[in-house]
C-alpha cells in the first residue's frame, strides 16, 4: 500500500484509498489509546511544532496528545506571544522555526492559504489545523472516522450538513471529503449562511428547509454558529435560528431511527443543538468525534512522517 | 535640436496615416512628415521594421509619491512608463498625503518635471482625504494643472456626495473618474465572489458590488451632465451598463486593464498567489471575454494598467493581509500586442485610439497627431520582438506583476517625449 | 509479486506440522504444564503460528491457553527510513500482567523484530516472564536475542530471504529460501497474494 503525501493541507488531494488507509491506521491506534501505557515510540526523535496563530483549545489539545502518544517532541508556538504581534512576517517566523531543525508544522491561522505558504517556505511536512474559512482537513477526517465507525461504510450514505456553511472551514474539507468517499451531501442553511457556490465544495443538494431534508438523512452534521466570525448579522436572532435550523427534540421524530448526529464542537446548546440531541445516547456521536480526533491525528502524523516508501513489504 | 526618425511604419488614425515615412522634429514639435526627408544637422535614427505611433498614455497609474516611495516614486514609475512605451501617465491621488489640493498637484508636477521620464497628468481627489465627505478644492487644483478627478482606490459611498462631486466638477471641463465599489457589498472581499471565493475559502468581492456603483454613477451623470469615466471595468454586465449609457448619448467613458482581460479568477490556485490579488478582483473567463469584445466593438475607450507597485515583503505574506494591486506599465503594450493586435482582435489603429488618442482626450490635453505642428511624443514598437516578462528587467521599483514568465511578441523599443528620447533601443535614457 | 526466485524449500507442510507439535510439547514441558501461559504471535504469520500452537496445546493438555496477536508497526526502528504503511492490529484479549508470555514469530533473523515486540508487549502490561518461539532460526543476529523454542535452524546467506508460507493465507504451507532481488529487504511474505 502506498501513501505518497508529504502534507495534509488540501483534502481534495487525497483519494478514497488514501483516506481509508488513514482511517484504518487511526483504528489501529485505538488499541494504543486504550491501554495503560498510552504511548508508542514511533516518533521518537521527531520534532513537531504546533503553530497556532489563532486561539484554539480543542484542536491544539488533540494534536498535543497525539504527538505525545507517538513520542514526538512538540513545541507549542503562537497565541498572543506570537512574533507576528511584534511585526515579524510569517515567512520570517517560519524560517526562524526551521532553524531549530524541525520535522513537521501543525498550523492554525485565521488566514486562508497560510499552511500552503508555510509548506513552500519551510520544506517540512505541514498539517493544516484550520486556515481561515478555507479548510480543516483533520476535522473532516475525524468526522469521517466517527461516521465510518458508526455506519460501517460510506456507500450511499445521505449526509446533511446544517448551519453556517459559508464561513466554515470545517465544511471546506468535510463536504469534499464526504464526496470523495461517495456520500450524497445536502447542505441546509439560511441563504445568508451559504457560500456563493456550494456546488464547488461538492454539495449535491442545497436546501433551506431542515424539516424537509431530515427524514432522508443517515447522518446529520450540525455546524457551530460561529458568532465571532459573522460579519453583520445573517440571522435575526438565535431564537429564530434555533426555530428554523436547530436540531431540536421536536425534530427527533422526523429523523430515521438509526440516523446519527455529529457536531465539531464546541456546542452552542439551545442554538444549533438542543441538549436532548447533543446528549442523545443513540444518536449523538459527538464525543466519539472528539476521541476520533486523537486517533486520526496520530494516524496523520504517523503516515506523513513515515520514511521513504520503498515498497518494503514486511 | 533636430531629430530625424526615418523609415518607420507610421500609424495614426487621427490623420489616416499608415505608411513607411520619415518624421522631422525640431524644438519638440513635428516639422515635417514625408518621404526621403533630409536635414542639415541633428540626430538621425533609422527605424526600419518598426512601427511608430503617437505616444502612448496610461491614465491609471499609482506612482506612490509622496508617501509610498519604498514601493515606487515618480522617478522610478516614469522610467517604468518610458520602458513600457508610455509618454505620459496619470498619477492617482491616493498617496500620503492625498493629492486633494493645489499644493499636492504642484508637488507631483514639480517632481515629475525635475526627475520624470514621462509626462505626468495629475488626478486630484474628489473628496478631501478620499474620505467621501467633503469636496476638495477642485477649482484651485484645476488652476494648478490637475487633469481629472477621482477617489480611486475607494469609491464614493454616499450617492448624495457623489452627486455633489459631479455637480461641482461639471463646471471645470474635467472628467470625474470613478472606482466603482460599494463597500456594503464588497466588505473585506478578497477575490471574485463565486467559484474563487468558495474554492479558496475567502470573502467574495461580488460583481454586483461594482455594477451597482456603475449604474448609480451613470444615473448621476444623467442628472448632473458631468463627464463620467468608469475606471477598470471588470464585468460583462458592468460593460453593458456603459454600452447602454453611450447609446443614450451620455458623456460616459470607460477603461479596462490587461490583467482583467488576460487573467481570470482561475489563476489563483491553492498557492494563493498574492500577485493576482487586485481590486477589483480578477473575474470569470466570461467576463474577461466580454471586456475583450468591448475593446473590439468600441465600448471601451481606453486600456490602462492600474499600475499598483508594492514591495516584495508587502506581497510575500498571507493573501488576506497582502495589499491589492499589480504593476502594469512595462507589460501592458506587450500584452495588448500579443493578445489583441497579433490575434487580429483589433488593429494598430484601434490600439492607438485606446492607448493614445482617447486617454489624451480624457486628460483634456491637446491631441498628438503625426503631422506638422504637433507635439513630438512617439512610441516606437518592434512588432516582431519575442520576449519573456522577467522581474529583473523592470525599471519599476516593484516586482508584483501577475505576468512574470509570460511569453510576449511585440514591445516598445524607443519612446520620445517632446522630441527627446526617454527610451532608446529598449534602454531608458538617463 | 516481487519475490525473488525460489532457491530451495527447507520445510514442507508436514515438517511444519511436526515441528509445531514438538514445540508445543517443549513449551508445556519447560513450563510444567499450561497454567499461566499465554501465546502472543507477531503479525503477520506469527499470529497464525500462535493459533496453531494453542490448538496443539489444547489437544495435548486439554486446556485452552489464551492467545492473541501483536502488531509491532509502531515500534519498528526503521520507521524513518523504510516505511510502507500496512494496516494490522494488536489484539490481546486478556490481561498479560503476571503471565508467562510465549512470543511467537515465523523467522528469527536480526532480532530487531523481537526487540520491537518486547517493547510493544511491555507497553501492554507487565508479564512475569517472556519466552520466544520461532519456527525458523536463520541466524545473522544483530541484537543479543535467542529463541527458547526453535522449529528448525536454517543456515542462510544474508542475500537470501527465508519465508514462511501458510495454507490459510498463501494457499500452501512451506518454508522457502528465496533469492532476494536487488534492493529488496528481508521480511515476511505479504498477507494478501496478488492483490497489492
Amino acid at each position: 500500500m502506498a501513501f505518497n503525501h508529504k502534507h495534509l493541507i488540501d483534502i481534495t488531494q487525497y483519494s478514497a484509498d488514501d483516506i481509508m488507509l488513514l482511517l484504518e491506521t487511526a483504528k489501529n491506534f485505538k488499541q494504543v489509546n486504550e491501554r495503560r501505557v498510552k504511548k508508542v515510540p514511533t516518533l521518537k526523535g521527531f520534532t513537531v511544532v504546533n503553530m497556532f496563530n489563532e486561539p484554539s483549545t480543542r484542536t491544539r489539545s488533540s494534536f498535543e496528545i497525539a504527538e505525545k502518544r507517538l513520542s514526538a517532541d512538540s513545541l507549542n508556538f503562537g497565541g498572543s506571544s506570537t512574533s507576528t504581534v511584534k511585526g515579524e512576517s510569517l515567512v520570517d517566523t517560519v524560517e526562524t522555526l526551521c532553524s531549530y531543525k524541525i520535522d513537521l508544522i501543525v498550523v492554525r491561522d485565521k488566514h486562508a492559504g497560510v499552511p500552503r505558504k508555510i509548506a513552500d517556505v519551510s520544506g517540512v511536512s505541514v498539517i493544516d489545523a484550520g486556515d481561515g474559512k478555507h479548510q480543516h482537513p483533520t476535522q473532516a477526517l475525524l468526522d469521517l472516522y466517527s461516521i465510518w465507525e458508526r455506519k460501517g461504510s460510506f456507500d450511499n450514505l445521505k449526509v446533511a450538513v446544517v448551519g453556517d456553511i459559508g464561513h466554515s472551514r470545517v465544511c471546506g474539507s468535510l463536504i469534499p471529503a464526504l464526496k470523495i468517499m461517495g456520500c450524497d451531501v445536502t447542505v441546509v442553511a439560511p441563504p445568508t449562511l451559504l457560500p456563493a457556490r456550494p456546488d464547488i465544495l461538492g454539495a449535491d443538494h442545497v436546501s433551506s428547509n431542515l424539516d424537509e431534508v431530515l427524514p432522508e438523512m443517515d447522518v446529520v452534521y450540525m455546524l457551530r454558529i460561529q458568532r465571532e466570525r459573522l460579519e453583520g448579522a445573517p440571522y435575526p436572532s438565535l431564537r429564530e435560528y434555533n426555530m428554523l435550523y436547530g436540531l431540536t427534540q421536536k425534530r427527533d421524530k422526523l429523523m430515521k431511527p438509526d440516523a446519527c448526529v455529529c457536531h465539531p464542537g464546541p456546542i452552542n446548546r439551545g442554538v444549533e443543538l438542543d441538549s436532548f440531541m447533543a446528549d442523545h445516547p443513540e444518536r449523538s456521536i459527538i464525543l466519539d468525534q472528539v476521541y476520533a480526533g486523537v486517533l486520526v491525528r496520530m494516524a496523520a502524523l504517523y503516515l506523513l512522517l513515515g520514511g521513504s516508501n520503498d515498497g518494503f513489504d514486511a | 535640436m533636430a531629430l530625424m526618425l526615418k523609415n518607420a511604419r507610421v500609424i495614426d488614425p487621427q490623420v489616416g496615416l499608415d505608411e513607411v515615412c520619415d518624421i522631422l522634429v525640431r524644438d519638440g514639435r513635428i516639422v515635417e512628415v514625408g518621404h526621403n526627408l533630409t536635414m542639415e544637422k541633428g540626430v538621425e535614427r533609422d527605424l526600419s521594421g518598426k512601427v511608430l505611433v503617437p505616444g502612448l498614455v496610461d491614465i491609471h497609474v499609482h506612482l506612490r509619491e509622496p508617501g509610498g516611495e519604498q514601493k515606487e516614486d515618480i522617478a522610478s514609475g516614469t522610467r517604468a512608463a518610458a520602458h513600457g512605451g508610455f509618454t505620459a501617465v496619470c498619477a492617482m491621488p491616493n498617496t500620503a498625503p492625498v493629492i486633494d489640493n493645489a499644493m499636492g498637484v504642484e508637488y507631483v508636477k514639480a517632481v515629475a518635471a525635475a526627475k520624470g521620464k514621462a509626462r505626468v497628468y495629475v488626478a486630484g481627489a474628489c473628496s478631501q482625504g478620499l474620505k467621501g465627505e467633503t469636496l476638495s478644492e477642485m477649482g484651485d487644483m484645476v488652476a494648478h494643472g490637475a487633469s481629472a478627478f477621482t477617489d480611486d482606490g475607494k469609491g464614493i459611498q454616499d450617492a448624495g456626495m457623489m452627486r455633489r462631486v459631479m455637480d461641482y466638477a461639471s463646471q471645470f471641463n474635467r472628467v470625474v473618474m470613478v472606482h466603482a465599489q460599494d463597500n456594503g457589498l464588497v466588505g473585506d472581499g478578497q477575490v471574485n465572489e463565486g467559484v474563487a471565493s468558495t474554492r479558496l475559502g475567502m470573502l467574495g468581492w461580488p460583481a454586483e458590488g461594482e455594477e451597482i456603483e456603475i449604474a448609480r454613477d451613470i444615473a448621476l451623470c444623467r442628472l448632473t451632465g458631468c463627464p463620467l469615466h468608469i475606471q477598470h471595468v471588470t464585468t460583462a454586465r458592468g460593460l453593458d451598463l456603459v454600452r447602454a449609457a453611450k447609446a443614450e448619448g451620455l458623456p460616459v467613458t470607460c477603461e479596462v486593464t490587461p490583467h482583467h482581460m488576460f487573467l481570470t479568477e482561475d489563476a489563483i490556485t491553492d498557492e494563493y498567489q498574492t500577485c493576482f490579488k487586485v481590486n477589483p478582483p480578477l473575474r470569470t473567463a466570461e467576463d474577461a471575454a466580454a471586456l475583450v469584445a468591448g475593446v473590439a466593438d468600441g465600448t471601451v475607450d481606453c486600456i490602462v494598467t492600474d499600475h499598483a507597485p508594492h514591495t516584495d515583503w508587502e506581497k510575500d505574506r498571507e493573501f488576506e493581509l497582502a495589499p491589492f494591486g499589480m504593476t502594469g506599465l512595462e507589460t501592458s503594450l506587450g500584452l495588448v500586442l500579443t493578445h489583441l493586435v497579433n490575434e487580429g482582435v483589433i488593429d494598430f489603429n484601434r490600439m492607438v485610439e485606446l492607448m493614445a488618442v482617447n486617454p489624451r482626450q480624457l486628460m483634456r490635453d491637446e491631441p498628438v497627431k503625426i503631422e506638422a505642428g504637433c507635439v513630438a511624443d512617439f512610441t516606437v514598437i518592434d512588432p516582431e520582438a519575442s520576449w519573456t516578462v522577467e522581474a529583473g528587467d523592470f525599471y519599476s521599483r516593484a516586482n508584483n506583476s501577475g505576468f512574470i514568465g509570460a511569453q510576449l511578441k511585440g514591445r516598445a523599443t524607443d519612446t520620445y517625449v517632446g522630441g527627446y528620447a526617454t527610451m532608446e533601443d529598449g534602454v531608458v535614457v538617463e | 509479486m516481487k519475490d525473488g526466485r525460489v532457491k530451495s524449500t527447507c520445510m514442507d507442510s508436514d515438517e511444519i506440522e511436526r515441528a509445531l507439535t514438538r514445540m508445543a510439547h517443549q513449551i508445556l514441558e519447560a513450563n510444567h504444564g499450561a497454567d499461566n501461559i499465554a501465546l502472543v504471535g507477531i503479525v503477520t504469520r506469527g499470529d497464525l503460528l500462535a493459533d496453531k500452537l494453542a490448538e496443539r496445546i489444547e489437544a495435548i493438555e486439554g486446556v485452552s491457553v489464551p492467545h492473541g496477536k501483536l502488531d509491532i508497526s509502531f515500534y519498528r526502528d526503521d520507521f524513518a527510513t523504510h516505511f510502507a504503511p500496512e494496516v494490522h492490529s494488536t489484539d490481546i484479549p486478556f490481561d498479560i500482567d503476571g503471565m508467562t508470555i510465549v512470543l511467537v514469530d515465523d523467522v528469527l533473523y536480526t532480532g530487531r523484530t523481537i526487540r520491537a515486540a518486547l517493547d510493544a508487549l511491555m507497553d501492554n502490561g507487565r508479564p512475569a516472564s517472556v519466552q520466544l518461539a520461532v519456527l525458523v532460526d536463520r541466524g545473522h543476529r544483530e541484537l543479543p536475542i535467542r529463541a527458547d523454542y526453535v522449529g528448525k535452524n536454517v543456515p542462510s546467506a544474508s542475500d537470501e530471504n527465508v519465508r514462511l508460507f501458510l495454507e490459510e493465507v498463501d494457499g500452501f504451507s512451506a518454508v522457502e529460501i528465496l533469492e532476494m532481488a536487488q534492493g529488496q529487504r528481508a521480511g515476511a511474505a505479504p498477507v494478501t497474494n496478488g492483490g497489492e
